[in-house]
């Protein structure tokens, strides 16, 4: 099952750095932002799955302060953007 | 019953993995922030849970397996606000 784990969450980075290639092409600013989201949702499931699949539980942790940190993130995106 | 979790597993983390899939395919071929936004939603809400449903038979302990769930809800909420901020600032016209 390790093997399969280890898998699911490569597979999941692939995907999340696929999906970076928006914050080359933007538009706009509010679509840069949307792939630094998928890169916070995304680390937190590969960390999950790094967790369950090396037993390493302090990972889960580390997923929440990413969780914590994600939103942040956007939340100070949004006030620069509209001024609170 | 090792067999039946297994399989419960790969078949909640492959669907998971699928929603992330859909989230960054979304991501880069939507035409327009708003639509761009809702593939993300997907990812985020849909990806994330089925990845930790599937992982839940592996936790040790209800108490860890609580945590899992504490994450996902988390980012449930953190995610629900994120993206009502983000597409308020689309919607101004300063996205």
């Amino acid at each position: 099952m390790a093997e399969f784990l280890s898998g699911a969450a490569l597979f999941v980075l692939a995907m999340v750095a696929l999906g970076l290639a928006r914050v080359l092409r933007g538009p706009g600013d509010a679509d840069r932002m949307m792939a630094a989201q998928l890169l916070g949702t995304g680390g937190i499931a590969v960390l999950l799955l790094l967790a369950a699949a090396t037993g390493v539980t302090a990972a889960i942790d580390v997923a929440l302060t990413l969780a914590l940190l994600a939103v942040f993130a956007a939340a100070v995106f949004a006030v620069g953007k509209t001024g609170g | 019953m090792s067999a039946a979790l297994n399989a419960f597993t790969i078949v909640a983390v492959s669907a998971g993995a699928l929603f992330f899939l859909a989230g960054s395919v979304g991501l880069l071929r939507f035409p327009d922030p708003m639509s761009r936004l809702h593939a993300l939603t997907k990812a985020d809400n849909l990806g994330l849970g089925l990845v930790v449903l599937g992982l839940l038979p592996w936790a040790d302990g209800v108490l860890a397996g609580l945590k899992l769930v504490a994450v996902w809800l988390l980012v449930q909420l953190a995610g629900a606000t994120a993206t009502q901020l983000v597409a308020r600032a689309v919607r101004r016209g300063q996205g």
